[in-house]
Protein backbone atom coordinates (compact mmCIF):
# COMPACT_ATOMS: atom_id res chain seq x y z
CA UNK A 1 0.00 0.00 0.00
CA UNK A 2 1.27 3.30 -0.91
CA UNK A 3 2.45 5.90 2.08
CA UNK A 4 -0.64 8.23 0.90
CA UNK A 5 -2.87 6.04 1.35
CA UNK A 6 -1.56 4.27 4.91
CA UNK A 7 -1.52 7.85 6.00
CA UNK A 8 -4.86 9.06 4.87
CA UNK A 9 -6.13 5.85 6.73
CA UNK A 10 -4.05 6.52 9.58
CA UNK A 11 -5.28 10.31 10.16
CA UNK A 12 -9.14 8.93 8.99
CA UNK A 13 -9.09 6.16 12.06
CA UNK A 14 -7.29 8.66 14.46
CA UNK A 15 -9.06 11.55 13.42
CA UNK A 16 -12.70 9.91 14.21
CA UNK A 17 -11.56 8.37 17.37
CA UNK A 18 -10.52 11.63 18.95
CA UNK A 19 -14.39 12.56 17.72
CA UNK A 20 -15.66 9.82 19.77
CA UNK A 21 -14.28 11.00 22.93
CA UNK A 22 -15.14 14.52 22.39
CA UNK A 23 -18.67 14.68 21.01
CA UNK A 24 -21.04 15.31 23.38
CA UNK A 25 -24.16 13.69 22.00
CA UNK A 26 -23.75 9.80 22.25
CA UNK A 27 -25.14 8.99 18.34
CA UNK A 28 -22.59 11.20 17.10
CA UNK A 29 -19.70 9.47 19.46
CA UNK A 30 -21.25 6.13 18.32
CA UNK A 31 -21.12 7.04 13.97
CA UNK A 32 -17.77 8.62 14.39
CA UNK A 33 -16.37 5.02 16.35
CA UNK A 34 -17.76 3.53 13.18
CA UNK A 35 -15.51 5.66 10.58
CA UNK A 36 -12.65 4.78 12.93
CA UNK A 37 -13.10 1.17 12.83
CA UNK A 38 -13.35 1.05 9.16
CA UNK A 39 -9.86 3.21 8.92
CA UNK A 40 -8.65 0.36 10.86
CA UNK A 41 -10.11 -2.32 8.81
CA UNK A 42 -8.25 -0.69 6.07
CA UNK A 43 -5.32 -0.35 7.64
CA UNK A 44 -5.65 -3.97 8.35
CA UNK A 45 -6.02 -4.77 4.39
CA UNK A 46 -2.87 -2.86 3.79
CA UNK A 47 -1.25 -5.80 6.04
CA UNK A 48 -2.76 -8.35 4.09
CA UNK A 49 -4.76 -9.60 6.44
CA UNK A 50 -8.01 -9.73 4.62
CA UNK A 51 -9.99 -12.02 7.09
CA UNK A 52 -9.13 -9.76 9.93
CA UNK A 53 -10.46 -6.99 7.98
CA UNK A 54 -13.34 -8.56 6.74
CA UNK A 55 -14.26 -9.46 10.07
CA UNK A 56 -13.58 -5.97 11.65
CA UNK A 57 -15.93 -4.68 9.47
CA UNK A 58 -18.86 -7.18 10.08
CA UNK A 59 -18.34 -7.45 13.77
CA UNK A 60 -17.66 -3.76 15.05
CA UNK A 61 -19.02 -1.57 12.42
CA UNK A 62 -21.69 -3.95 12.08
CA UNK A 63 -23.21 -5.84 15.17
CA UNK A 64 -21.21 -4.09 17.93
CA UNK A 65 -21.97 -0.34 16.60
CA UNK A 66 -25.54 -1.83 16.25
CA UNK A 67 -25.97 -2.45 19.62
CA UNK A 68 -24.47 0.81 21.13
CA UNK A 69 -26.74 2.48 18.66
CA UNK A 70 -29.79 0.57 19.93
CA UNK A 71 -28.72 1.15 23.57
CA UNK A 72 -28.49 4.96 23.42
CA UNK A 73 -31.98 4.83 21.81
CA UNK A 74 -33.81 2.24 24.28
CA UNK A 75 -32.01 5.03 26.91
CA UNK A 76 -32.83 7.37 25.24
CA UNK A 77 -29.55 10.08 26.20
CA UNK A 78 -29.41 13.06 25.04
CA UNK A 79 -26.28 15.16 24.69
CA UNK A 80 -24.99 15.76 28.35
CA UNK A 81 -24.59 18.89 29.59
CA UNK A 82 -21.31 20.84 29.91
CA UNK A 83 -20.38 20.09 33.59
CA UNK A 84 -17.74 21.17 35.39
CA UNK A 85 -14.80 18.40 35.02
CA UNK A 86 -12.56 18.96 38.00
CA UNK A 87 -8.91 19.70 37.88
CA UNK A 88 -6.78 17.23 39.63
CA UNK A 89 -8.84 14.46 37.14
CA UNK A 90 -8.07 16.79 33.67
CA UNK A 91 -4.14 17.05 34.72
CA UNK A 92 -4.39 13.54 35.65
CA UNK A 93 -5.31 12.29 32.62
CA UNK A 94 -3.64 14.44 30.49
CA UNK A 95 -0.53 13.66 31.89
CA UNK A 96 -0.84 9.96 32.12
CA UNK A 97 -1.75 10.13 28.30
CA UNK A 98 1.50 12.28 27.63
CA UNK A 99 3.54 10.38 29.34
CA UNK A 100 2.47 7.01 27.57
CA UNK A 101 2.60 8.96 23.99
CA UNK A 102 6.55 10.06 24.82
CA UNK A 103 7.08 6.39 26.23
CA UNK A 104 5.80 5.15 22.82
CA UNK A 105 7.42 7.26 20.54
CA UNK A 106 10.51 6.56 22.43
CA UNK A 107 10.39 3.02 22.18
CA UNK A 108 9.56 3.07 18.72
CA UNK A 109 12.38 5.13 17.71
CA UNK A 110 15.38 3.14 19.18
CA UNK A 111 13.34 0.08 17.85
CA UNK A 112 15.85 -0.20 14.75
CA UNK A 113 14.21 -3.77 13.21
CA UNK A 114 11.15 -2.36 12.51
CA UNK A 115 12.67 0.51 10.13
CA UNK A 116 13.29 -2.58 8.17
CA UNK A 117 10.60 -2.69 4.83
CA UNK A 118 7.93 -5.17 5.60
CA UNK A 119 8.90 -8.94 4.00
CA UNK A 120 7.84 -9.40 0.62
CA UNK A 121 5.01 -12.47 0.85
CA UNK A 122 3.53 -15.35 -1.97
CA UNK A 123 2.16 -14.17 -5.40
CA UNK A 124 -0.33 -15.88 -4.00
CA UNK A 125 -1.85 -17.64 -0.96
CA UNK A 126 -5.07 -17.65 0.31
CA UNK A 127 -5.86 -15.60 3.72
CA UNK A 128 -8.91 -17.30 4.55
CA UNK A 129 -8.32 -20.68 4.01
CA UNK A 130 -4.99 -20.23 5.83
CA UNK A 131 -7.32 -18.86 9.05
CA UNK A 132 -10.04 -21.60 8.50
CA UNK A 133 -6.70 -24.55 8.59
CA UNK A 134 -5.10 -23.04 11.52
CA UNK A 135 -8.58 -22.49 13.34
CA UNK A 136 -9.59 -25.97 13.11
CA UNK A 137 -6.13 -27.34 13.45
CA UNK A 138 -3.94 -25.69 15.91
CA UNK A 139 -6.66 -23.63 17.59
CA UNK A 140 -9.57 -25.81 17.29
CA UNK A 141 -9.61 -25.96 21.64
CA UNK A 142 -9.44 -22.08 22.48
CA UNK A 143 -11.98 -21.81 18.64
CA UNK A 144 -14.50 -24.32 20.97
CA UNK A 145 -13.70 -22.73 24.43
CA UNK A 146 -14.79 -19.44 22.54
CA UNK A 147 -18.39 -21.06 21.50
CA UNK A 148 -18.96 -21.68 25.36
CA UNK A 149 -18.18 -17.86 26.08
CA UNK A 150 -20.38 -16.58 23.67
CA UNK A 151 -22.99 -19.33 25.21
CA UNK A 152 -22.31 -18.06 28.87
CA UNK A 153 -22.77 -14.56 27.88
CA UNK A 154 -25.48 -14.44 25.82
CA UNK A 155 -27.59 -16.61 28.90
CA UNK A 156 -25.65 -13.77 31.14
CA UNK A 157 -26.92 -10.91 29.08
CA UNK A 158 -30.65 -12.18 29.29
CA UNK A 159 -30.30 -12.45 32.63
CA UNK A 160 -29.23 -9.07 33.10
CA UNK A 161 -32.16 -7.75 31.47
CA UNK A 162 -34.90 -9.28 32.98
CA UNK A 163 -36.59 -6.59 35.00
CA UNK A 164 -36.72 -8.99 38.25
CA UNK A 165 -34.45 -11.24 39.48
CA UNK A 166 -35.87 -13.54 41.56
CA UNK B 1 8.15 3.59 2.06
CA UNK B 2 5.61 2.17 5.37
CA UNK B 3 7.39 0.84 8.16
CA UNK B 4 6.20 -1.84 10.92
CA UNK B 5 7.60 1.18 13.56
CA UNK B 6 4.51 3.36 11.53
CA UNK B 7 1.82 1.36 12.32
CA UNK B 8 3.27 0.85 15.76
CA UNK B 9 2.92 4.14 16.42
CA UNK B 10 -0.76 4.69 14.88
CA UNK B 11 -1.40 1.98 17.25
CA UNK B 12 0.03 3.51 20.24
CA UNK B 13 -1.74 6.65 19.33
CA UNK B 14 -5.17 5.16 19.02
CA UNK B 15 -3.88 3.28 22.45
CA UNK B 16 -3.76 6.71 24.00
CA UNK B 17 -6.77 8.13 22.83
CA UNK B 18 -8.97 5.46 23.75
CA UNK B 19 -6.91 5.33 27.22
CA UNK B 20 -7.44 9.58 27.56
CA UNK B 21 -11.00 8.94 26.69
CA UNK B 22 -11.70 6.66 29.43
CA UNK B 23 -9.59 8.67 32.54
CA UNK B 24 -11.33 11.69 31.06
CA UNK B 25 -14.88 11.02 29.94
CA UNK B 26 -17.26 10.93 32.78
CA UNK B 27 -20.25 9.03 30.36
CA UNK B 28 -20.47 5.19 30.72
CA UNK B 29 -21.16 4.71 27.17
CA UNK B 30 -18.34 6.41 26.10
CA UNK B 31 -15.89 4.78 28.25
CA UNK B 32 -17.00 1.29 26.82
CA UNK B 33 -16.14 3.23 23.44
CA UNK B 34 -12.87 4.21 24.76
CA UNK B 35 -12.10 0.05 26.01
CA UNK B 36 -13.35 -0.80 22.41
CA UNK B 37 -10.65 1.64 20.43
CA UNK B 38 -7.77 0.24 23.29
CA UNK B 39 -8.44 -3.49 21.86
CA UNK B 40 -8.47 -2.13 18.73
CA UNK B 41 -5.16 -0.31 18.89
CA UNK B 42 -3.76 -3.79 20.22
CA UNK B 43 -5.34 -5.32 17.19
CA UNK B 44 -3.00 -3.44 15.18
CA UNK B 45 -0.23 -4.19 16.19
CA UNK B 46 -0.86 -7.48 16.53
CA UNK B 47 -1.34 -7.84 12.71
CA UNK B 48 1.26 -5.45 12.18
CA UNK B 49 3.56 -7.82 13.68
CA UNK B 50 2.41 -10.91 12.21
CA UNK B 51 2.57 -9.48 8.94
CA UNK B 52 6.10 -8.12 9.81
CA UNK B 53 7.12 -11.94 10.64
CA UNK B 54 7.54 -14.06 7.11
CA UNK B 55 8.44 -17.64 6.58
CA UNK B 56 7.79 -19.07 3.17
CA UNK B 57 6.02 -16.25 2.17
CA UNK B 58 3.08 -16.34 4.26
CA UNK B 59 2.69 -14.02 7.19
CA UNK B 60 2.49 -15.19 10.93
CA UNK B 61 -0.96 -16.19 11.39
CA UNK B 62 -0.41 -16.84 15.44
CA UNK B 63 -0.91 -13.21 15.25
CA UNK B 64 -3.92 -13.10 13.76
CA UNK B 65 -5.61 -15.88 15.62
CA UNK B 66 -4.77 -14.12 18.72
CA UNK B 67 -6.85 -11.11 16.76
CA UNK B 68 -9.52 -12.95 15.50
CA UNK B 69 -10.22 -14.66 19.63
CA UNK B 70 -9.90 -10.56 20.95
CA UNK B 71 -12.24 -9.80 18.39
CA UNK B 72 -14.48 -12.94 19.79
CA UNK B 73 -14.23 -11.69 23.27
CA UNK B 74 -14.46 -8.17 22.56
CA UNK B 75 -18.08 -8.89 21.13
CA UNK B 76 -19.04 -11.09 24.38
CA UNK B 77 -17.88 -8.17 26.31
CA UNK B 78 -19.57 -5.18 24.69
CA UNK B 79 -22.90 -7.33 25.01
CA UNK B 80 -22.66 -8.24 29.13
CA UNK B 81 -21.02 -4.89 29.52
CA UNK B 82 -24.21 -3.00 27.79
CA UNK B 83 -26.49 -4.96 29.72
CA UNK B 84 -25.17 -4.37 32.77
CA UNK B 85 -25.27 -0.76 31.85
CA UNK B 86 -28.97 -1.21 31.05
CA UNK B 87 -29.88 -2.64 34.37
CA UNK B 88 -27.49 0.04 36.41
CA UNK B 89 -29.92 2.97 34.50
CA UNK B 90 -33.20 1.35 35.32
CA UNK B 91 -31.24 1.00 39.17
CA UNK B 92 -30.32 4.44 38.87
CA UNK B 93 -31.45 6.71 35.70
CA UNK B 94 -28.02 7.91 35.28
CA UNK B 95 -24.72 7.48 33.09
CA UNK B 96 -22.84 9.67 34.73
CA UNK B 97 -19.81 7.58 36.32
CA UNK B 98 -19.79 10.84 39.19
CA UNK B 99 -23.46 9.88 39.95
CA UNK B 100 -22.49 6.30 40.82
CA UNK B 101 -20.16 6.51 43.67
CA UNK B 102 -21.69 4.00 46.08
CA UNK B 103 -20.57 0.31 45.39
CA UNK B 104 -23.61 -1.54 46.69
CA UNK B 105 -27.00 -2.66 44.79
Amino acid sequence: MSPILFWIFAALMLGFGAATLVNRNPVASALSLVVSLLGLSALFFSLDAYFIGVIQILVYAGAVMVLFLFIIMLLDLKAEQRRQISLPVLLGGVAVTALFVTQIALVVRTFQVGNKPFPSLAAKFDDASNIGNMLFSHYNLPFQVIGVLILVASIGVVVLSKRELN
Amino acid sequence: MVTLNDYLLVSGLLFALGFSGVLLRRNILIIFMGLELMLNAANLSLVAFSRFNVTNGLPNYNGQMLVFFIITVAAAEVAVGLAIIVALYRARQTTNVEDLNALKF
